[in-house]
């Protein structure tokens, strides 16, 4: 069957199993590496991308389901340089992205793509001042990391979400 | 002013926060073949048939292969450990676990390949199984080896001196459960497979890819020079990574045997059934002392679980027994052990590998002998440290120790924590008579008396580098003045590429951003032990320090020649990078200009080559505080507060050093508290899959109070330790003693980890079916809960 | 890793989902977001032949009140149900219950519908729409038809509805507001309960209160002997032994069949302390020395 999605605002199509899942779209199909497969039961969020700007684990998700929606990917997420550079080429960062270099929220880098877009997707969708450290772990529920023992990530989600405006007053 | 013990952030970074990291699975690999295994789901049988008539005729498919098809292995144990225990590559007459894999199917897709292992039928007559190792020690065990005879694959006999607890005033035993573990890096297996040029290329997702080089060499019958082997990113190891697999082999035998390209990447399911698991230690320990808690003799015997096949995890109890007596001056110590074969996936290194089993044994005993005593844990172990001037020391079991501080590491984790004030709120807990509502809790009142609080101890001393062994490291001027550092370490998330950048440019005065570090190609970096053990700084780190030394010292000969001064007159100006006659700045040679001389002049490159043999291993050591609250009603424990103080020589960045700490934390408290890999009697797996094993999230942790001390070493000229173990073997017996301690008052002496709801309650009612459960709670003195005299 | 092959349908309306139900029969499966059914075909632990993509129904995604009722579209994700502000107000357990459900990335394209037509006893939800006495209705080839809840789930992942109907909407009465509690016993906070027990006052039932039990039994169940205890005066504590009276529990790595019938006896009386309790509760989960927030046991409830 023909599948149609909008990756990073660019249009992949193709003609694939009906079995075939979003992850394996977005690396077999659209090319894009950054999203890794780290289980096979929804448990990890390595897959983890946003749909139409919510986040959700790609690997639970036919491709077929997100024909003609739109997705972004960890290449999606740091903004353009405007020259023509790939991604990473610049020092261009997304907030996120930027709070994880900073806290060192990231070691092997596995976990880190879906890692990033849980935390974009539980920012954009926060009430302001809503979002305390208690908040943040159970936010990160369902993205596994093996190297940081969150302690990090969760620094990092922290200071995202203040520079976002939606992190509880008090916090540190 | 030097960079180093400074937070330099990771120049790691960028790539994989924007892209990705590049790891075996993203691999393009045009036309490339897929590897899908046919595993066994018996966990003891033999193998009477398999047909792979369906499958070879299914679309898409190349070939399907049993063991002869491939010319390659068997694998064969480590010294040490009984030869005749061989593992043919894919099941040959007999499978010993669930998950061995049996036979390999080649297709042209992935999906093609998992519709085809489908087809593949074996028939299987089901053998007598045995999980438990206790069972399968004795005799009468169904036996793997038909014709080894026994399940015990290796020993450590010291003998038992029956005078041992002579002259102590009491001896307390335990039996204590270090259970097994799947060590869960997110990235899975995966290996790529081509010939080029007559050459095996092999991209392995390892922790040592020259091991990974000498391996497939000799189970192929290949050349080590006909081996490429390629590390790219490498989403996590964890000890796990460090060896080979059957199955890399196989992949390697099939692309090299068909001259094709050839990929395989498990799942995680496949991965929690093949990759190898962690500790698996069951532990006897007795400890002797006077009644003034000064202890006499340790002794600890362990019966070591290897799986189905004698991997790295055979020969663990020899690490444990390296560190049995952990941070004690105790005059007798005793460590016996015995590895035994059942029908499990095969045990090999996870995170600490056989030492944090020795830190869990100690700090549990010291616990138990505290309670007997009724004495408090932290004064326990003060009467005991081996004192601070007595270094290097040399235990009772033979290892000397370089350097420590264990009482100065206890009082600064007590006086993080709190510790007085937590052990008051701990009793203001016990005799709490509050009624028992779970929303008084947070209503600002008195804490509901379900709710116990409980504070564990550990202080640890471990040993990195524990094989010995040098590293390689090489560095090299460009003729544009970009530095390149060569390094036989394998980084897969330990910052080596920041770590070693910052060793470099503080020899000589380079920026980080004109340093590259190369790593995991064995035909760019010649030899190297990779990154396990917490080896690699104070090998490879320092290897890549003196090599930039001695490039400092070439630079400063050539730039004494180019200038016409002696040598001894040439400055290196670290702040500039260039070398000028002291006095005379104006007139210099930069570091370009210096690789661009040196090629010019004989062809050589500025560089050099160092291989580091260090006198010996290192000895990190800290303390780690733990505080839980124990739901009595349910049997839920959390972990509310994990205090750290960790000492590991050095600090080169602060940055790495605590991510290294934390991480190690997290996976310690999780065997604490979460994980465990279980198997049913017949052996079948019961957590199989991330849904059914507890890989701890960060919605069950809290953020650490963690901080270090700085005691240098003496075996290398920076000073260094090895940190990346040492989280994990502080971390866990402080958890596990925090929930003993929570249920101490009640009659409960020791919880056998996980300490999971529904254990911790079976515990509870067990203690409360001997004791009431009101006078228990209102108890403020530990239960006599001794269970044997000397 | 790799499901199955099947063929794919996606239907556009209600009308084009009932035509492929009953164009393909048994061999059809609905797919809504599929977090229920995904999982089980990747380790190839279902192969239906032919999956019906109702995900994009429109008409479906809603929440209304109707008065007496407030009405909740089958194909509302766990997330919208968390966020809605009827909910909320109205009935406020179904929105905290929601947003405890799997992690955020599930609760994005988990739904109600999808949750209560799969019919795990582990799923939170259907215990709720119990303990609150609500109707399910569906939609088939004959029509339109209201089955109570205590009337849907009759075995092991088996539903009242047949396999030409779509389950459309699930109503729930609204005095389950006035005051409510919810306690989940789990290992890691993204896992399904080991058991849950969840507490709502009802105007409409004899004792004055509704509950539902998760995971004691191979079907959502209410604990219908507790809430008789209470219509005859018995006190909480008293009611709450009676948690395991109605049930039936396994035995799994997670818990004994003795283990779950205790904790339900514990969290029953939990639940139901904050279901009466007067002010609001607080978060249960809290330490005293504060810091992590949702591991293990949450519990929240209160009741205006």
């Amino acid at each position: 069957m023909k599948v149609e999605v909008r990756i990073n605002g660019r249009s992949v199509a193709a003609e694939v199993e009906p079995r075939m899942l979003l992850v394996q779209f977005i690396r077999e199909v659209a090319g894009l590496k950054g999203t890794n497969i780290g289980c096979d039961t929804t448990s990890c969020g390595a897959c983890t991308v946003l749909l139409d700007g919510q986040s959700v684990k790609s690997c639970t998700m036919l491709a077929a389901q997100a024909d003609g929606l739109d997705v972004m990917t960890i290449e999606g997420l740091a903004p353009d340089a405007g020259d023509g550079s790939a991604p990473g080429a610049t020092a261009l960062l997304h907030p996120v992205q930027r709070a994880f270099h900073e806290h060192h929220g990231l070691q092997c880098g596995f976990c880190t793509p879906g890692m990033v877009m849980a935390v974009t997707s539980l920012i954009a969708e926060a009430e302001p001042g809503s979002l305390d450290e208690a908040a943040v772990r159970v936010g990160l529920e369902g993205n596994l990391c093996r190297c940081t023992g969150y302690h990090n990530i969760v620094e990092a989600a922290l200071a995202a979400a203040r520079e976002a405006g939606v992190a509880a007053g008090a916090t540190e | 002013m030097s960079i180093l013990g400074n937070r330099v952030l990771r120049r790691e970074d960028p790539k994989f926060l924007t892209v990705g990291g590049t790891y075996v699975g993203d691999l393009e690999l045009p036309g490339a073949l897929h590897v899908v295994f046919v595993r066994s789901p018996l966990a003891h049988g033999v193998i009477r048939s398999i047909d792979t008539d369906e499958a070879r005729a299914a679309p898409g498919v190349v070939g399907v292969f049993t063991n002869a098809d491939l010319g390659a292995g068997p694998m064969t144990p480590m010294g040490m450990v009984n030869q005749s225990m061989v593992r043919p590559l894919l099941a040959e007459g007999r499978v010993r676990y669930v998950g061995e894999p049996v036979a390999a199917v080649l297709a042209e897709t992935h999906a093609a390949g998992v519709d085809a292992a489908e087809l593949v039928a074996v028939d299987y007559e089901p053998l007598p199984v045995v999980v438990d190792p206790v069972t399968a020690a004795e005799t009468g065990a169904p036996i793997l080896f038909d014709d080894v005879g026994t399940n015990i694959a290796f020993e450590l006999n010291f003998g038992e001196d029956p005078s041992f607890f002579d002259g102590c005033d009491v001896v307390v035993r335990q039996r204590i459960l270090n259970q097994r573990v799947a060590p869960c890096p997110l990235e899975v297996r995966s290996a790529v497979a081509e010939m080029v040029d007559g050459r095996l290329r092999f991209h392995a997702s390892t922790q040592a890819p020259h091991d990974v080089r000498s391996t497939l060499a000799r189970y192929l019958g290949m050349e080590e020079s006909a081996v490429h082997v390629v590390s790219p990113d490498v989403g996590g190891g964890f000890g796990a990574k460090g060896g080979v697999y059957a199955e890399e082999v196989v992949v390697a035998a099939l692309a090299r045997n068909l001259n094709r390209p050839v990929r395989w990447t498990e799942t995680r399911s496949e991965s929690m059934l093949g990759f190898g698991h962690g500790r698996a230690q069951m532990q006897d320990v007795a400890i002797g002392a006077t009644s003034d808690g000064k202890i006499q003799a340790y002794r600890l015997n362990v019966l070591q679980d290897c799986g189905a096949y004698p991997d790295m995890g055979a020969v663990l109890p020899f690490l444990t027994r390296l560190m049995a007596p952990g941070v004690y001056a105790i005059p007798k110590v005793e460590c016996s052990s015995r590895s035994v074969v059942t029908n499990t996936v095969p045990v090999t290194a996870y995170r600490g590998a056989g030492r944090p089993e020795a830190t869990a044994a100690i700090e549990r005993a010291i616990d138990c002998l505290a309670a007997e005593l009724r004495l408090d844990p932290a004064e326990v172990r003060r009467r005991n440290y081996i004192a601070t001037d007595a270094f290097p020391v040399t235990t009772a079991v033979g290892t000397e120790y370089d350097t420590g501080d264990y009482a100065m590491a206890l009082e600064r984790a007590l006086e993080v924590a709190g510790y007085e004030e937590l052990r008051a709120e701990q009793a203001r807990r016990r005799s709490a008579v509050a009624p028992d509502l779970s929303s008084e809790g947070a209503g600002g009142g008195l804490a509901p008396r379900s709710k116990q609080l409980g504070i564990g101890l550990s202080s640890y001393v471990e040993i990195t580098a524990p094989m010995g062994g040098g590293e390689f490291g090489a560095v090299e001027v460009k003729p544009d003045g970009k530095v390149v550092v060569r390094t036989g370490t394998s980084p897969h998330g330990q910052g080596h590429a920041t770590a070693w950048s910052m060793l470099v440019a503080d020899a000589m005065g380079v920026s980080l951003e004109d340093i590259e570090v190369v790593h995991g190609d064995t035909d760019v970096v010649p030899r190297g032990g990779g990154t396990m053990g917490s080896r690699s700084l104070q090998l490879g780190g320092v290897a890549v320090s003196q090599a930039a030394v001695e490039v400092v010292d070439r630079g400063r000969q050539l730039a004494a020649d180019l200038l016409e001064a002696a040598p001894d007159d040439v400055v290196l100006d670290k702040t500039m990078g260039r070398f000028h006659v002291a006095g005379t700045p104006s007139i210099s040679r930069t570091w370009a200009e210096l690789g661009a001389a040196s090629l010019d002049r004989d062809g050589q490159a500025l560089q050099a080559e160092v291989d580091f043999e260090a006198p010996g291993p290192t000895f990190p050591f800290g303390t780690h505080v733990s505080v839980v609250e124990v739901d009595l009603d349910t049997g839920q424990v959390e972990l509310v507060r994990h205090i750290s103080v960790d000492d590991a020589g050095r600090v080169l960045n602060p940055l790495l050093f605590g991510g290294q700490v934390h991480g190690g934390i997290a996976q310690g408290a999780a065997q604490a508290l979460f994980e465990e890999f279980r198997y049913d009697a017949d052996g079948n797996p019961l957590t199989a899959n991330l849904a059914d094993y507890s890989f701890v999230s960060a919605a069950e942790l809290p953020s650490y109070e963690w901080t270090y001390t700085e005691t240098p070493t003496g075996k290398n000229a920076l000073g260094v330790k090895g940190i990346g173990e040492a989280g994990t073997i502080g971390s866990t017996p402080a958890v596990q003693n925090a929930v003993c301690d929570a249920l101490s008052h009640l009659g409960v002496r020791h919880v056998d980890m996980p300490a999971t709801p529904v254990r911790v309650w079976e515990a509870v009612s067990a203690a409360s079916s001997s004791v009431p459960a009101a006078a228990a709670a209102a108890r403020s003195e530990p239960a006599n809960a001794t269970n044997g005299g000397a | 890793m790799i499901p199955a092959p099947f063929e794919y349908a996606r239907a556009a309306s209600l009308e084009e989902a009932l035509s492929f139900l009953a164009e393909h029969g048994d061999e059809a499966k609905l797919l809504a977001g599929g977090h229920s059914l995904l999982p089980l075909m990747k380790l190839r632990l279902a192969t239906p032949g032919v999956l019906v993509d109702i995900g994009r129904i429109e008409e479906l995604q809603y929440v209304r009140d109707e008065g007496e009722a407030v009405a909740i579209g089958a194909l509302t994700t766990h997330h919208d149900l968390s966020r809605n502000p009827l909910l909320r107000r109205q009935l406020p357990v179904v929105a905290h219950v929601a947003g405890q459900i799997g992690d955020p990335q599930v609760r994005h394209r988990g739904t109600i519908g999808g949750s209560l037509a799969h019919g795990d006893a582990a799923s939170d939800l259907p215990a709720v729409v119990l303990a609150l006495g609500g109707t399910l209705v569906a939609l088939g080839p004959k029509g339109r038809r209201e089955i109570p809840a205590s009337e849907f789930h009759n075995g092991f992942l088996e539903t009242a509805l047949e396999p030409d109907e779509v389950l459309v909407e699930v109503r729930l009465g609204k005095s389950g507001g006035t005051g409510w509690g919810f306690e989940k016993l789990t290992k890691r906070a993204q896992d399904w309960a080991i058991v849950a027990a969840v507490a709502v006052q009802r105007e409409d039932a004899p004792g004055g209160v509704g509950v539902g039990l998760v995971n004691m039994a191979s079907v959502p169940i209410r604990a219908a002997s507790v809430e008789a205890a209470l219509a005859d005066g018995a006190s909480v504590a008293e009611a709450a032994e009676l948690a395991d009276a109605d049930s039936d529990p396994g035995a799994d790595i997670n818990a004994s069949v003795e283990y779950r019938r205790h904790v339900a006896k514990v969290l029953v009386r939990r639940a139901l302390e904050r279901a009466l309790a007067g002010p609001a509760g607080g978060d249960g989960a809290a330490g005293a020395a504060g810091a992590a927030g949702g591991a293990g046991a949450a519990s929240e409830g209160g009741s205006s």
